[in-house]
């Protein structure tokens, strides 16, 4: 979800027969599950799409602190203004903790935001749809988080040390993000017949974009293979989607709330739900910057980091001259 | 009376946290959005203690009839009694931190205060309060020094902000007969009172911060005060308007 | 002038640990700021007794790899916790 337009670089999986000695033992620690740490020797392909992948998860992190803190000043009781004030603030952490991870691997946190706002990296397509109302924050939390969770929890387990660990301290805060957005539902759903009308209007809305966000068809995804095989990327897009909506059916059933897709069939020789069909072009559109909120999610965060210029160069003149008054404390 | 008092007290820490709100994914730095939301998350949680205890008072019962949300959502801008200080819009980063500055200096002096209050659940709340006050204003006097003395256009910037501001500073040590009489009870903190170590700390914090303390004759102004009483300044009504809109709009729902 | 904050690395002994363990880094001016962001940033959950940091570029590792650190959640925001919101039995997976 995080790896759109992450290129490896590599055409193809690389055979032993290819690899120097150092990428063959480079793969033997990963396919032997040990992590490799930012000091260790790594392919230059392997660091990059790393750096890509990790800052455009944590460039999710940031963005999404928009669309549901849109509702921070509208929330309708003090539990639950205060609720998602704390949750948006874990998500600025969590973003936090990846730009920190990535600096690991030679980029700083400025160049980052630079290449975010400069379009050169992308964030999770999911944030560039708007929270209209209410119903949208719980269901930004039950779907989005939901879908978040399934992605975030293989990746405790990837190869790259700092990524893995912070994915471990996310993960430990985020089951409370979901359950705050499913606790939203529940109580708009057992309520009045408007708060019922506006929580199937927000699933609606959120419903397709929530099953794009895990990304294309395995089939289309002519990357993924290289990653896998580095143990960055653990599961593919199909199966995680797969999961994910058989997970969150039944859980929509207990809401009471219908499922927008009339393809939506239990299929008992499959195990699973059979679904429709995505619209790809829509997914496509998004991501290159045509979706409902691209332009001003952008402009908000530019405007944020270019208005906070003079506070940023203040507190660093402010540390400069204190550190040329107090020469002994240097 | 003491409900008043109460809410006095409640609807700082609720329209504080409400401008606080507004800056959330637009801070000038990660840390500082972090930081800044933690300050509101405290001063929410506290409004909400003095709600709470506001509405038992009210009714006289431990089960009250009005909630705390009750009392956030359905009242009125002439309704509320926070200081004029704390409804001034955010403006740039400066704006903001000069009002967290004056107001956390002033609320860190009146809870040390009220932790005396014969009142023990007003004692009590204070005392959870005041250690969460002494942190925001080591926070916000702090940024106060490095806008002040970083670089010229923080320094002019955080200049243009206190001068902009001190005038609704003199509100917050005015005493009314509502409070006169509650201070008499050993119930509410003398707020008179609180003006002399309030002055000698701030002038403390502005000669480090390389700033000029405005004249002192802007803080009696009567069109800079009011709060306290019901009278708002326009920022109030459009602020609430956003903050109550949803329950207002659905007033039957349960959320 | 570079605007850029640098990047410290964070280390906090909680309340009942015996050591300070390494719990992640964050960017600040100078170290002042560091050690406050470092308590709104990694104690969000609970009151670290002390917290160090230092500039990550003063930082010599011989084992790189050493730097794993989880901290303890926290009682006192309630509803930060996953418990805090019931889930009804028959729902699964959340």
């Amino acid at each position: 979800m995080y790896a759109q337009m992450v290129e490896t670089g590599l055409k193809q999986v690389q055979d032993a027969a290819d690899m120097t000695p150092e990428e063959r033992a480079f793969q033997a620690r990963i396919d032997a599950d040990v992590k490799v740490e930012p000091k260790d020797w790594m392919p230059e392909a392997y660091r990059r799409t790393l750096i890509r992948q990790i800052q455009q998860h944590a460039h999710s992190e940031i963005v999404g602190m928009l669309p549901e803190g849109n509702w921070i000043t509208r929330a309708p009781s003090l539990q639950r203004k205060a609720i998602l004030m704390a949750k948006v603030q874990d998500e600025a952490g969590h973003g936090l903790y990846l730009y920190c991870a990535a600096e690991t691997l030679g980029v700083s946190r400025d160049q980052m935001i630079g290449d975010l706002h400069a379009g050169k990296v992308k964030y999770s397509s999911i944030f560039n749809y708007p929270t209209l109302t209410w119903a949208d924050i719980g269901t930004v939390g039950w779907l989005v988080d939901g879908a978040a969770i399934m992605n975030q929890i293989p990746l405790c387990r990837c190869s790259f040390g700092p990524y893995a660990r912070a994915m471990i301290r996310v993960c430990k805060e985020e089951s409370f993000h979901q359950r705050q957005g499913f606790d939203i539902m529940m109580t708009l759903c057992r309520g009045t017949p408007e708060q019922k009308a506006m929580a199937q209007d927000a699933l609606n809305r959120w419903w397709w974009p929530s099953l794009m966000m895990f990304g294309p068809p395995d089939a289309a995804s002519v990357h993924s293979a290289q990653s896998a095989r580095w143990k960055i990327k653990l599961l593919s897009n199909d199966e995680l989607r797969q999961r994910f909506v058989d997970q969150t059916v039944p859980q929509a059933e207990y809401l009471g709330l219908a499922i927008p897709d009339d393809k939506l069939a239990w299929n008992d020789g499959r195990g699973h739900y059979d679904f429709g069909e995505i619209d790809w072009q829509e997914f496509h559109d998004v991501l290159k910057g045509h979706g409902p909120c691209n332009r001003d999610r952008m402009r908000t965060r530019v405007k944020a980091w270019e208005d906070g210029a003079w506070v940023r160069e203040a507190a660093i003149a402010y540390a400069e001259k204190q550190a040329a008054r107090e020469p002994a404390a240097a | 009376m003491r409900f008043d008092y109460l809410l006095r007290l409640a609807d700082n820490g609720l329209v504080l946290a409400q401008r606080l709100g507004e800056w959330v994914g637009r801070a000038p730095v990660l840390e500082e959005d972090i930081a800044s939301t933690n300050v509101g998350l405290d001063l929410l949680g506290q409004a909400r203690l003095w709600l709470a205890y506001a509405c038992e008072i009210e009714t006289g019962d431990a089960s009250p009839v009005r909630t705390e949300d009750r009392l956030a959502y359905f009242r009125d801008a002439g309704e509320f009694r926070n200081l004029l200080l704390v409804e001034q819009p955010n403006g740039n980063y400066a704006d903001t931190i000069a009002r967290q500055y004056l107001f956390d200096q002033w609320h860190v002096l009146l809870l040390a205060a009220l932790t005396a209050s014969c009142d023990a659940r007003i004692a009590a709340i204070a005392a959870k309060a005041v250690k969460e006050a002494r942190y925001h204003v080591e926070r916000s006097a702090d940024w106060v020094i490095r806008l002040g003395d970083g670089t010229a256009e923080s320094h002019a910037r955080m200049q243009d902000a206190m001068d902009a501001l001190w005038m609704y500073t003199g509100e917050m040590f005015a005493v009314d007969a509502t409070e006169r009489a509650l201070v008499d009870t050993g119930i509410a903190a003398d707020a008179q009172a609180l003006q002399a170590p309030w002055i000698e700390a701030v002038r403390a914090v502005f000669a480090e911060a390389t700033l000029a303390v405005p004249r002192d004759d802007w803080m009696q102004g009567a069109h800079a005060r009011g709060g306290k009483q019901g009278r708002h300044t326009e920022h109030l009504s459009r602020l609430l308007a956003e903050m109550q809109i949803l329950p207002r709009s659905y007033p039957d729902a349960i959320w | 002038m570079s605007a850029e904050w640098p990047l410290w690395e964070v280390f906090i002994r909680s309340q009942h640990g015996l050591a300070h363990k390494h719990v992640g880094s964050l960017h600040a001016p100078d170290a002042e700021m560091a050690v406050r962001n470092a308590r709104d940033v990694y104690t969000r959950r609970n009151e670290g007794i002390s917290i160090w940091v230092a500039r990550s570029s003063d930082i010599h590792a011989s084992s790189p790899g050493d730097r794993a650190a989880l901290f303890e959640p926290s009682n006192d925001k309630v509803y930060r916790h996953p418990t805090f919101f019931p889930m009804p039995e028959e729902v699964k997976h959340i």
